[in-house]
């Protein structure tokens, strides 16, 4: 097995930015993401996002350790292992699927780790299961889904049909999608997992009377079955999370994509002045449009630095108190923490458009706002 | 269910099978002729799929595409198999095993390596877009009808090469002995060349075909190997025949599988219930069709002890 071992020493300072950092210590962060196999695209951009803040920052106390978790639960685990004791890092990120978080996550904070999620916001962390130290600094995985589902009342869907993955996210998609969605469901079906010929569940789609389709098939599932779609001849309107409609993805789908609406807490076009300066910078960096996931990645590293200019790592209490007053500019607009330091955001809906040659997304307007996870309630902190 | 939906999900589990049979006829040539488990097949079909979207790209011709995929899984196959799994011939399969899966490894990073981590577009020609009405009223995708045809061609011509030419007679005379052959004064590593060779490109093309309606991405061949293994030990290891009947049963049983148990489980179950254990149970439907078949003709379908 190869591992790749990317040891990056975050930035080389700006000499003015001196004193403004000086009250707290230095920082290692531990990034685990994942940088090979299929799922590498949401990774890379993670970690392009991050690292993109701490050079705008400049922060010489701020120091990044990057490695690939390849998508494995158990190679996730062996890397937090290494992080924490013999690279000694104060702070771990990057995960980005569920199950590595669940892998990693319980036991990182058990160690007296901070852990700062970009991505991953299983329920069972935001619930019963939620920690001083760990803060989901993108959304509860249920959220996305439920704005879809308050999308689908706003467009008078009756009677959608469902659709989504054979696995525990899958099942938070539905769960959340009905949460918020007030009609009839047309039909639910769950999917292999990976699977890549949608051909008999389009049939049924077709066969079933429904009047919209919600989906969720994060990456290659997804652009599979917006091909196939396409092409299928039903042409009933299709809603889902971002997940299938990212930066990243979009090129791959092509015209099929077009004019579908979808939900996500960020979109490049957001109007405030940070995106504004987070998306020319981005670009400038990496001669690319960024993702949502590098959205959120660059809105942990600014997390980070702003607790770091509070407080110093080693007094644990401290560090969390100034994390979770979110004191930083959110690329999002408003951001704070939910008493079980999950976000409270807004949560847009988005069309995907043609730029030139680009396919992009553009916003069309709110779907929740101020909004919450179900699960904060029985999160006793 | 109504009668056109089923007639429909036929289509579909045929559509499946045509191309999990260009996987899996390559798959058994290799293991019938030279005995060797070569798991970076899988990479091969990534291989064709990434051509056929480069060559796209350039060039907007999805026949040039395709040509370019059968091209390059080609010269990809007779490239390994000339540097490195010609040195396994005599191995056992655990080195094979090794060795195969490393390559995986290799040319999935190589690929990253020059096309990077997102997905790729490929698409379907315009003159095949779209849905045709078939007799009885069904509206079914034209590209996918395409693709029936194609495979069940390929397996034709497959037929008459192995059945009716001169390397037909030699490859089946390779499987059936190889000393013996070599022997006889053919030149056994050209063989062994031109079938990998020959593999290669159906993998290659089924990537190409395929990528037009999924997505082209790294990784994306494994996912079929591991069915195409499965057809292979349905159909009898080696067997032509027996890779065309496995894989059309194994598409059938999927698809049709996926469709009917939640419906059937449905009748005494409550909805969301039955479409889970429905699911769940569909997705190991080819494995149980694999035990099942195992059980009663332990050398697959068509192969010989």
């Amino acid at each position: 097995m190869k591992m790749k071992s990317f040891v990056m020493a975050a930035s080389v300072a700006a000499l003015a930015a001196g004193g403004a950092w000086a009250e707290g210590g230095k920082v290692k962060v531990g990034m685990i993401t994942t940088l090979s196999g299929g799922g590498a695209g949401l990774g890379i951009d993670v970690r392009d996002g991050f690292m993109l803040a701490t050079k705008m920052a400049g922060n010489e106390n701020l120091e990044v350790v990057v490695e690939d978790d390849q998508r494995k639960p158990e190679i996730a685990v062996q890397l937090a292992d290494k992080m924490i004791q013999s690279e000694k890092v104060d702070v771990l990120t990057g995960i980005i699927w569920s199950n590595l978080a669940m892998a990693v996550v319980p036991a990182a904070t058990a160690q007296g780790k901070f852990y700062l999620s970009p991505n991953a916001g299983p329920s069972a962390l935001a619930g019963k299961g939620c920690n001083k130290l760990y803060f989901n600094v993108a959304w509860q995985n249920d959220n996305l889904h439920e704005a879809a589902g308050a999308y689908a009342n706003d467009a008078g869907y009756k009677n959608t049909f469902m659709l989504a993955p054979n696995y525990p996210a899958g099942k938070d998609a539905l769960t959340g999608y009905k949460r918020t969605y007030e009609g009839e469901a047309a039909g639910e079906i769950y999917t292999d997992l990976g699977q890549t010929d949608y051909a008999a569940q389009i049939a049924q789609i077709r066969a079933s009377g429904a009047d919209s389709v919600f989906f969720f098939l994060p990456g290659g599932m997804g652009i599979s079955f917006l091909k196939q779609y396409a092409n299928s001849g039903v042409d009933l309107p299709v809603v889902g999370p971002a997940f299938s409609f990212d930066q990243g993805i979009l090129q791959a789908v092509g015209e099929a994509a077009l004019g579908i609406k979808n939900t996500s807490q960020w979109n490049k076009d957001l109007d405030n002045e940070a995106n504004k300066e987070f998306v020319a910078a981005f670009q400038e960096e990496y001669d690319r449009l960024p993702s949502l996931y590098a959205s959120q990645g660059y809105d942990t590293a600014n997390l980070l630095l702003s607790a770091m200019g509070k407080a110093d790592v080693s007094d644990a209490d401290a560090f969390q108190a100034a994390l979770k007053e979110a004191d930083f500019a959110s690329v999002r607009g408003k951001f704070s923490f939910g008493n079980n330091q999950h976000p409270i955001q807004d949560y847009y809906v988005r069309e995907v458009v043609k730029e030139g040659d680009v396919y992009t997304n553009k916003l069309i307007g709110p779907s929740l706002t101020d909004h919450a996870d179900a699960y904060a309630a029985d999160c006793k902190m | 269910m109504p009668f056109i939906l089923l007639i429909e999900q036929v289509l579909n589990g045929v559509q499946s099978g045509v191309m999990l049979f260009l996987m899996a006829a390559g798959l058994t040539l290799i293991f019938g002729v030279m005995g060797l488990i070569n798991l970076a097949h899988g990479s091969l079909y990534m291989v064709g799929a990434f051509a056929a979207a480069a060559v796209a790209a350039a060039t907007g011709s999805f026949l040039l595409a395709l040509v370019a995929a059968l091209a390059a899984a080609a010269l990809a196959g007779c490239l390994i198999e000339m540097t490195v799994i010609r040195r396994l011939y005599d191995r056992d399969h655990l080195d094979q095993v090794l060795a195969t899966f490393a390559l995986i490894l290799i040319f999935s990073e190589g690929t990253r390596f020059l096309f990077g981590s997102f997905p790729l577009f490929l698409e379907i020609p315009s003159a095949l877009s779209g849905p045709v009405m078939l007799p009885g009223g069904i509206q079914y995708p034209l590209y996918r009808l395409v693709i029936i045809g194609v495979g069940l061609v390929i397996a034709a011509g497959l037929f008459l090469l192995i059945a009716r030419t001169r390397i037909g007679i030699q490859i089946r005379a390779g499987e059936a002995d190889r000393e013996m052959i070599a022997a006889l004064g053919v030149d056994i590593a050209k063989l062994y060349t031109l079938i990998f060779a020959l593999g290669a490109a159906l993998a290659g093309l089924a990537g190409a075909l395929v990528g037009a309606i999924q997505s082209v991405q790294v990784g994306m061949g494994e996912p079929v190997l591991i069915l195409a293994f499965v057809v292979i030990v349905i159909g009898g290891i080696g067997s032509i025949k027996g890779a065309l009947i496995g894989a059309l049963l194994v598409g059938l049983t999927d698809t049709l599988g996926s469709v009917l148990l939640p419906l059937f489980f449905a009748n005494f179950m409550e909805a969301s219930a039955a479409t889970s254990v429905g699911s769940s149970l569909a997705s190991m439907s080819i494995y149980i069709l694999m035990a099942g078949v195992l059980l009663f003709k332990p050398t697959g379908l068509f192969g010989e002890a």
